[in-house]
């Protein structure tokens, strides 16, 4: 078992009457890749930025290497930042801009000149020592803010969606050098961002935020295939979210039809959601599905067809690499465990969020 | 620094600016004639300013000056921009120097130089040499707040309306003017106040028997300022006071409004 | 179209030449002759004899003083305003403006009145037992009014300055180890540079070319270089001294716009 690094412990905060975290309860392991993901507003900048001492939170604790931190400045923590739209000091040359935080620790100069050597050479910007950051295209100094956070050997970087100024194509490449240099500086890197497909791709573990509130905290494989709560299936990735209800033990009436799952457990004719991923919905011939539609919609993405079914009063989300022409009937059928089977929101609040998005 | 120290700070250099103003009030209710004396409330000098022909001449002087040299300024250094910011860069370069020549040189210097030029003319001083530097030292500043509006500008937009089927005219006149109205209008309120505020170089382009109100003044410190002066610029100040946060106080409603918003979606 | 723009600039390219180029040339060309129009430099090199050196000298004193008391107390209000962070930008650029609907010349005459023996800033003093002020023209006065008159530019562009500053920058600073004393002198002061150099330039000129202030609060004794250079042009009516003591005035505007174009290539620090 890894060690437990960060715990944030009731954490509340508002800003002008309004609630932006409320009550967030929140353990990070020590090497782990955490990622806050949430849409804009939920609170999740506001949490890193609690980390980092940008902001107090108005209550709770927040607990660094068994040491309470709360009340400590920014200055004073063991933890670097790289700052959304990355805050680069524009007044000063490359190499003063990383040797910034080591100058202010006054280290000798010639463990200064090794630091920025190693630092532009994780990122991949050798040469670049006499440079001044205006000179430089929004990759670079993207880079360069990370070199600046790393030469301080922080324990943890935090990183504001760092990536969120960058074209797609830079996009994907960072994501790659980000996983590369966290393994290669073995520390923890919490990371803020909105993005799924960037969530899923680089973190050993996604904290999904919604209004403040966590709404789920697991593995990539996890949040995307065992969703808890329409919300966070609707988030990650198009999925199919229909009302349904709970017959009994391993069988949920979806529109009408009973569809064979594994979950036990939510009591007899109890009302659930389902989420079922649109490439787990199988299209057959229309005897041998359970239920019956009519294909509507027809749009060749690549890898795959999407198309979309009209069946039982519902429009289905289906992802094939077989073809189905506009107009064709077919059955519709799921894998048991392809049957995600989640409670009804509870609170109003919830309700109102699943409808938001 | 604490707060309460902070807004002990700021007061205190407000007082600073503002104590002067005060006093001045306070002197056009005066009702002794010497500054130094208070003779009891007053408002005497209010009702004998109308009928103090001098005064009231170098006020109109004074107003007319400065709303023509003003928009005279909006409207050159308008057009200037947007010719500008179609120029080659080394172009723009020179001619924004040449812009800033009256801004960054002292008043003094603009002053004799226009004077001198003046005389080599052959022109008669007067109201017209006046209007002819102050429109001079206007532009510049027309020029600094219209520029950097221009520089934000996007350029779509107008391209836009053009695609939407929009003469060159039309685009400009519904469009990017628009646009540069905020930049324009306090291009227009900055030389507006310059204009009015200048003594230095109207000192040196006027002519004898016209006068405009910083000049009455300078000639009457010797003698002692005239009270009504002090009626007159309380009854300026105050009714630019007045006007200033009723246009002030609209658009920033908007304004908070929006920021909100923008809080509210972080 | 775009080709055809360009000549809108043609009515300001004559008027800046006629009223901003020529004159100019005509200063040099009075300072640089006599009276029948023959070349010399005396006009530039009587800054030399004792009165006139005397003048520039004290010119130059006072207006680096109050560039400096102007500087001081600017930079921290800049920074209290600059963090407000309220959407009130356009506000605090009033609140210093406003005052010049006022008349320049009786704000500066206001000061004799509350300066004065039995004014109300003495009253004050003594009212808390203080010793009393006794200023009135003397070189103090016109420092005051040197400061008064020419504070707001220098708080408008270092506010300026100061107030686009990007809070991560500061925070990145913070986040690096560096505590508030070393965030000011390593972020905050070198990225106002602009705002500073600005900010001086619009006062220091103002105060050295000034005659209008000293003839208010300095009495009729304190010759300053602009006194000089304007009783040459209304009462002595020799045009070539005074054009040839501007010259000189000149040189120190041109140094310090100078030293201005190489800190601030942009011209981001300008006023508005």
């Amino acid at each position: 078992m890894q060690k437990e690094l960060i715990k944030l412990e009731h954490i509340s905060k508002s800003f002008d009457g309004e609630m932006v975290l409320d009550d967030l309860n929140l353990n990070i392991q020590e090497n782990e890749f955490v990622t806050l993901l949430g849409p804009s507003g939920c609170g999740k900048t506001t949490t890193l930025r609690i980390l980092g001492g940008f902001v107090n939170p108005d209550t709770g604790r927040v607990i660094f290497d068994d040491k309470d931190i709360t009340k400590i400045p920014p200055n004073k923590r063991q933890l670097n930042t790289v700052f959304q739209k990355y805050a680069l000091f524009t007044h000063m040359t490359i190499a003063d801009n990383i040797a910034f935080g080591l100058k202010i620790k006054n280290k000798p100069k010639s463990y200064i000149d090794d630091k920025i050597k190693y630092a532009l050479k994780l990122v991949n910007l050798e040469g670049y020592e006499k440079r001044m950051p205006d000179s430089l295209s929004g990759g670079q100094q993207q880079r360069i803010a990370i070199a600046r956070a790393i030469v301080n050997e922080p324990k943890v970087l935090l990183l504001d969606e760092p990536l969120g100024a960058l074209d797609l194509k830079l996009r994907q490449e960072m994501q790659y050098e980000l996983i590369r240099m966290k393994n290669e500086l073995g520390i923890t890197f919490i990371y803020v961002t909105h993005d799924q497909e960037e969530a899923l791709t680089m973190s050993d573990k996604i904290v999904v935020m919604n209004q403040g509130y966590i709404q789920q905290i697991g593995s990539p494989e996890a949040i995307y295939n065992e969703p808890e709560n329409a919300f966070v299936a609707d988030f990650i990735g198009d999925s199919n979210i229909i009302g349904a209800t709970m017959v009994q033990d391993k069988l949920v009436e979806i529109l009408g039809a009973k569809f064979a799952c594994v979950d036990t457990g939510f009591g007899t004719n109890k009302p659930v959601d389902v989420v079922i991923r649109p490439e787990d919905v199988e299209l057959v011939e229309p005897e041998n599905g359970i239920i019956q539609g009519v294909v509507t919609h027809l749009i060749f993405k690549g890898v795959h067809y999407e198309m979309e079914v009209m069946a039982n009063g519902y429009e289905w989300l289906v992802h094939s690499t077989t073809l189905f022409p506009v107009g064709k009937e077919v059955g519709i059928k799921v894998d048991p465990f392809n049957i995600q089977i989640m409670n009804k929101p509870e609170s109003e609040d919830e309700e109102a969020v699943a409808i938001d998005i | 620094m604490t707060k309460i120290a902070k807004r002990i700070y700021v007061s205190l250099i407000f007082l600073f600016l503002y104590a002067p103003i005060g006093t001045l009030i306070v002197l056009s209710f005066n009702a002794s004639k010497t500054r130094s004396k208070w003779g009891g409330f007053t408002l005497k000098w209010y009702a004998s300013l109308v009928r103090d022909g001098d005064i009231m001449e170098a006020l109109v002087n004074t107003l007319l000056i400065a709303v023509i040299s003003s928009l005279v300024a909006t409207i050159i250094g308008t057009i200037s921009c947007i010719a500008m910011s179609n120029m080659k860069r080394k172009t723009r370069t020179v001619l924004m120097g040449v812009t800033n020549i009256p801004m960054l040189n002292a008043d003094i210097v603009t002053g004799i130089s226009l004077m001198l030029l003046f005389i080599s003319l052959g022109l008669r001083f007067g109201f017209g040499t006046i209007l002819l530097s102050h429109i001079t030292f206007n532009i510049p500043y027309v020029i600094l707040c219209v520029m950097p509006r221009m520089k934000q500008l996007n350029p779509s937009t107008y391209e836009a309306a053009l695609d939407l089927g929009a003469s060159h005219l039309t685009a400009f006149f519904k469009v990017k003017l628009p646009d540069l109205m905020p930049g324009i209008l306090s291009g227009f309120l900055m030389a507006f106040t310059m204009s009015l505020d200048d003594f230095i170089i109207t000192h040196f382009t006027k002519g004898a028997g016209v006068d405009t109100l910083s000049t009455k003044i300078y000639t009457e410190v010797k003698k002692g300022i005239k009270p009504e002066m002090y009626a007159l610029s309380t009854i300026i100040f105050l009714t630019v006071l007045i006007l200033l946060f009723l246009v002030n106080m609209a658009p920033n409603k908007d304004k908070k409004e929006i920021k909100n918003k923008e809080n509210k979606s972080l | 179209m775009t080709s055809k723009r360009k000549f809108l600039a043609t009515p300001y390219v004559f008027w800046s030449v006629l009223f901003i180029i020529v004159p100019l040339c005509m200063i040099f060309y009075y300072g640089l002759t006599d009276k029948t129009g023959a070349f010399t430099l005396e006009n530039i090199a009587a800054i030399a004899t004792a009165e006139h050196s005397k003048a520039l000298w004290l010119s130059l004193l006072l207006s680096v003083i109050s560039t400096i008391i102007c500087f001081f107390l600017a930079y921290p209000l800049a920074m209290i305003l600059a963090n407000m962070k309220v959407n009130q930008h356009s506000f605090i650029i009033l609140i210093f403006i406003l005052p010049m609907w006022m008349n320049f010349l009786l704000r500066t005459l206001a000061w004799q009145t509350l300066l004065e023996k039995t004014g109300v800033i003495n009253s004050v003093l003594s009212f808390f037992g203080l010793p009393g002020l006794n200023i009135i023209n003397t070189p103090y006065a016109i420092i005051l009014g040197m400061v008064y008159n020419f504070l707001p530019f220098m708080v408008l562009p270092l506010y300026n300055a100061l107030s686009k500053i990007d809070e991560n920058v500061i925070n990145a600073a913070k986040d690096l180890g560096a505590n508030k004393i070393q965030t000011f002198f390593r972020i905050i002061l070198p990225l106002s540079v602009p705002g500073i150099i600005s900010g001086i330039t619009m006062v220091f000129v103002p105060a050295l070319t000034t005659f209008v202030i000293s003839t208010l609060l300095g009495g009729s004794k304190i010759l300053l270089i602009g006194n000089v250079i304007e009783q040459e042009f209304t009462q002595a009516s020799n045009w070539h001294l005074g054009s040839g003591l501007s010259i000189v005035l000149m040189l120190f505007i041109i140094i310090n716009m100078i030293i201005s174009t190489v800190f601030d290539k942009d011209g981001e620090g300008a006023m508005l």
